[in-house]
């Protein structure tokens, strides 16, 4: 048994928030720089340069990479020879407090969604999914989501007979209809299989797969290369203002799902790609 | 693209009849800031009172809801939200007089409409960009709300703001052309999905 105090959890996911919120990938950066050379429209390489001037700047100043810092969201993998002493969600929920307050992020969360919609002030409470694995090592993985990508997202229960065809229609579908309100470049994320809410889990949970990286097994690798082609066909390019870079990259995450169902999720990820993990 | 144009705050007939979908606009002077909450609530009040927090005639509104500033900073990142979550309320503030909205992304056919029969415009600035975009911020007012915290209205100076002409009084959408001449794929071809 391994013992892993709460207050160290805390300290160490402050600081994992606010360098998210701070500094972009360097998988993402350089996608963005390989995508200008091969951009097509002038106007969408001016917007690629614009989006890297933005990242070299809120990397310098250390401030938020946009306005819109996110609803935080953690998937925890906790090893089963861990003791956690101490409040494990307390602890992250602190964390997050402290990182909104010292680090100058927005305060986007809404006690209630149709009522009366009064901000929460602190951007708790996060969003955690938690995991049992084996080891004794705790794992955190850190999203923030931007209402404007994630209200693109959507999710399908589609029909067995409608197969790779309706999944891929749909996905596409999905990502034209996000356009330039997204703010693309986007990272597709997909989830296909499970049920209903774990393909939507599936598909946020990919885009923390490095961009470039592909699936492990070669044949949905290839439809992922498939994808990112197809989508690239649209149009929509940086920011909606056309071109042809519309996605940096398409993730796919697959899981075993009822013989009657065929469950689909578009997790759409807007160009502030902030996310990082750390281990304890 | 062109040169960009330069223009002042509050707008005139004049400039926004100059003013065509594609054209890059340095926008200076003061604009107002609201969203979701604000526009909503501002709404709700004129529909008792007959009165809006600020005299909208001939203004630009901001959709954006800031980072609180950094101590040295007049304002954090600042970049645009999505204007068609606007799209309830925005015909009856260019009714009354609005003359700019600056956001990122589509807005719906009632405001294009309203946008051409009112004489406004709809300015797409490049969202995402906000540690960029607050550079051109230079003063900072508290209007009203403030207890909505980033969504409180909040009178903002401007200096260079770089935005686009998204939607003119000709009923051009910047979006639709440029997409539709990169595009290389047959959108019909795709099945409807209720998405
Ligand atoms: S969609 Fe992403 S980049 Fe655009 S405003 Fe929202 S969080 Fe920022």
């Amino acid at each position: 048994m391994r013992t892993i105090k709460a207050e160290e959890i805390k300290d160490k996911v402050k600081k994992l928030v606010m360098d998210a919120e701070y500094f972009i990938p360097e998988d993402f950066i350089g996608a963005i720089k390989s995508a200008k050379e091969k951009e097509e429209s002038p106007i969408g390489v001016e917007i690629l340069d614009t989006i890297l001037k933005n990242a070299e700047v809120a990397a310098e100043e250390q401030v938020a990479y946009c306005q819109d810092t996110g609803y935080p969201v953690f998937f925890i993998e906790i090893g089963q020879d861990v003791h956690i002493e101490g409040n494990i969600r307390q602890a992250i929920n602190e964390a997050v407090r402290e990182a909104t307050r010292e680090g100058y992020l927005r305060a986007s969360l809404a006690y209630d969604p149709v009522l009366e919609r009064k901000n929460t002030g602190d951007n708790t409470p996060a969003l955690m999914y938690f995991d049992i694995v084996p080891g004794d090592k705790i794992k955190i993985m850190f999203a923030a989501k931007g209402g404007g990508s994630e209200n693109t997202s959507r999710q399908m229960m589609l029909k067995p007979a409608d197969g790779w065809e309706g999944v891929k229609n749909f996905i596409i579908k999905t990502v034209a209809n996000a356009g330039p309100n997204a703010c693309p470049p986007f990272t597709v994320g997909v989830g296909i299989g499970g049920t209903f809410d774990y393909s939507a889990v599936l598909a946020k949970k990919s885009l923390f797969r490095h961009i470039g990286e592909r699936h492990p097994d070669p044949k949905i690798a290839k439809l992922e290369e498939k994808l990112i082609e197809e989508i690239n066909k649209l149009g929509v390019g940086p920011l909606g203002f056309g071109g042809s870079t519309t996605a940096v990259d398409v993730k796919i995450e697959v899981a075993p799902v009822h013989i009657a169902s065929l469950p689909v999720a578009v997790n759409i990820q807007c160009h502030a790609a902030r996310h990082k993990e750390l281990e304890i | 693209m062109s040169e960009p144009k330069k223009i002042t705050t509050p707008l005139t007939e004049d400039v926004i009849e100059n003013l065509k979908a594609g054209d890059r606009v340095l926008i200076s002077g003061y604009v107002y800031t609201a969203r979701d909450a604000a526009h909503k609530r501002m709404l709700e009040e004129y529909e008792k009172t007959g009165e809006l927090p600020f005299d909208i005639k001939g203004q630009v509104i901001y959709y954006v809801g800031p980072t609180p500033p950094k101590p040295g900073q007049v304002i954090g990142s600042a970049g645009p939200t999505t204007a068609y979550r606007m799209d309830k309320y925005t015909p009856k503030l260019l009714e009354l007089g609005l003359k700019g909205t600056i956001g990122k992304g589509w807005r719906t056919e009632p405001v294009k409409e309203a946008l051409k029969k009112y004489k406004a415009v709809y300015f797409a600035a490049f969202g995402g960009t906000a540690a960029l975009l607050s550079k051109h911020i230079k003063s900072v007012e508290m209007i009203a709300y403030e207890d909505l915290g980033t969504e409180a209205i909040r009178k903002l100076y401007f200096e260079d703001f770089p935005v686009i002409v998204a939607n003119d009084i000709y009923g051009n959408d910047v979006f639709q052309e440029l997409e539709e001449k990169y595009r290389k794929i047959d959108l019909s071809k795709l099945p409807q999905f209720c998405i």
